[in-house]
């Protein structure tokens, strides 16, 4: 094994054991980046020198005893935090030359806790999508099959991590972008509880539903991020003032008599039978280990779709209002007055997909549509969120496919909106009813596609998520298998 | 039809956007197969139910005024496609 296919845990036993040093970690990443990644394009803005100068600085911390959660190890970032001084553009034309004056809470968290940060990782335009198509800087290829996206919005995150181009990553997600792109990428990811950590210095999709969260290679390394991240945030108004307990102490607990709930509205018309079949293994393998798996029932489950569909772009259309090219970012030439600038600035700036959102939720909060959408799907998003608090009287956690289907094909839904929104359709409810989420590796197609399980809980139950997949993990037994690059 | 090709160049305008005549024909046809489907949500009983715009029960998060640092003027100025002196500087704004 080299260096760059280690996880957290692994390399921190090297290092503490003084047979590694950050440096070699760095170089050994770097190695890889430089071999594959003309190949994966996870990356928009690599951080070499940077990545090379914090190694040392680690370095020195590891020979005066001072090793901290993530001492030396490389890690990626969503290009949608902001890095003071280093470039930050959401995959948007519009943010294309953006140097953030501060760093995102998240971003100081992790550099307190010794993280080495390799570079910005490729996504949806705004986090827009479920692909990683539509940045503005080219498309992330799936590393498990160079022909298929590698699911989005956070896809070069969740290809980094998966191609060994970083030891773990941060993601964001707003309807499943980072339990989505796990999925297909073959890695462990979670969507924290709302709340649960701070969106101080995350650009904002859909304030709402905005979740900031971990890219891993097990589930250890899950928790390891957790612990460092999560957490209230006096800057954040939204972020919950309680304690955040030891994730790692969930590792080994164990499931017997855990009741996992297994809603009968995912097993819907259209779902890949191969995901149905690993889905049926999942539930066996969970069983094994204790656990009774339980019929139980979220009725609205058809509604999360088009519900999700009116909120966040409404709340997009509202967060983007910023971007008018006065303060920061693009803007464009020969513009006679302040409007005319105004519009032709967001024209050139924004991508097509950000500007149906934009045009969609600019539409459903106009007067005379407000209560028809707006209101109608804020209500529907309550009878949603009280589906799950039904559903945990009956179970502890609940079971569901990450992803109706495995890694599709680059350019295949990218013309038919529709279809491209209905690849979120399992993750969705988790950001509407505000409760954490993780997507763990369950099982291949036969094509040897990766496929995903997801775990529910409820809010701030996010140690229970990592304890049943922890369990699933070391039974499902498929940490050997790597992409061949 | 949900929404006219009229309509998309006023929502347009309402959220400062510009489209050339063929992105108008394709973003309307496609703004109205999204609208069908959320006639969805028609479906559901929603009678009586609170409209719901947090997952969480948000309190408001009170603190003290007080003073702490903040961006220098040359760094908030430091991303501006256009600054003079202490100032933003944009297109003029009236005749």
């Amino acid at each position: 094994m080299e260096l760059h296919q280690l996880t957290i845990h692994e390399l921190q036993k090297l290092i503490r054991s003084k047979e590694v040093n950050s440096s070699d970690i760095v170089k050994s990443v770097f190695k890889r980046i430089d071999a594959v990644e003309g190949s994966v394009h996870a990356y928009i803005t690599l951080m070499k020198e940077h990545a090379f100068e914090e190694a040392a600085k680690a370095d020195r911390c590891i020979r005066e005893g001072n090793i901290r959660a993530l001492t030396g190890i490389p890690v990626a970032l969503k290009d949608i935090v902001c890095t003071k001084g280093f470039l930050t553009t959401c995959g948007s034309r519009i943010l294309h030359n953006f140097i953030p004056p501060y760093d995102a809470t998240v971003v100081e968290k992790l550099k307190e806790a010794g993280a080495v940060f390799t570079g910005k990782t490729n996504m949806d335009e705004f986090a827009m999508g479920s692909s990683t198509e539509t940045s503005y800087f080219g498309i992330t290829k799936n590393p498990w099959a160079l022909d298929r996206i590698p699911g989005g919005s956070s896809g070069g995150s969740a290809a980094a991590v998966a191609a060994d181009l970083c030891i773990a990553s941060i993601g964001s997600d707003t309807g499943g972008s980072i339990r989505q792109p796990a999925a297909l990428c073959g890695v462990v990811g979670m969507k924290p509880t709302y709340g649960r950590v701070s969106r101080y210095g995350l650009i904002a999709f859909a304030s709402s539903l905005d979740q900031i969260g971990p890219f891993t290679k097990d589930v250890e390394d899950c928790a390891i991020m957790m612990n460092v991240i999560a957490g209230h945030d006096p800057r954040e108004s939204t972020s919950v003032p309680l304690d955040v307990p030891d994730y790692t102490a969930f590792l080994s607990r164990g499931i017997d008599g855990f009741k996992v709930g297994i809603p009968k509205e995912y097993f819907i018309e259209g779902i890949d039978p191969e995901i149905t079949e690993a889905m049926r293994g999942a539930m066996k393998a969970i069983e094994g280990l204790g656990a009774t798996c339980v019929e139980i029932s979220l009725p609205h489950t058809e509604y999360c779709l088009a519900v999700y569909y009116i909120i966040a772009p409404a709340e997009a259309s509202s967060n983007l209002a910023r971007y008018d090219g006065v303060k920061y970012g693009f803007r464009a030439d020969d513009c006679k007055d302040l409007l005319d600038m105004y519009k032709k600035t967001r024209s050139a700036g924004f991508g097509a997909e950000v500007k149906r959102r934009i045009m969609i939720g600019t539409y459903a909060l106009s007067s005379g549509y407000y209560d028809a959408y707006y209101k109608k799907a804020s209500q529907v998003r309550a009878l949603i969120k009280r589906d799950f608090e039904e559903a945990w009287k009956h179970c502890d956690v609940i079971l569901t496919p990450t992803t109706p289907t495995p890694a599709f094909k680059i350019g295949e839904k990218i013309d038919d909106p529709l279809q491209m929104y209905l690849s979120d359709i399992f993750t969705i409810s988790t950001n509407l009813a505000g409760i954490p989420g993780i997507s763990v590796p369950c099982g291949f197609t036969r094509q040897g596609l990766p496929i995903g399980a997801q775990f529910l809980a409820g809010h701030f139950e996010e140690g229970k998520l990592i304890q049943i997949a922890a369990a699933f993990e070391k039974q499902a037994n498929l940490k050997q298998r790597r992409p061949n690059l | 039809m949900k929404i006219t090709k009229e309509e998309v160049e006023y929502v347009a305008h309402l959220a400062r956007l510009d489209f050339r005549e063929e992105e108008k024909v394709k973003f309307t046809s496609q703004l109205n197969d999204i609208l069908m489907y959320m006639d969805k949500l028609n479906e559901a009983d929603t009678a009586g139910i609170e409209p719901m715009s947090h997952a969480i029960a948000l309190q408001n998060a009170f603190r003290e005024d007080t003073v702490k640092d903040s961006l220098s003027h040359e760094l908030s100025l430091s991303n501006a496609p256009e600054a003079r002196g202490p100032f933003f500087r944009v297109p003029k704004v009236i005749e």
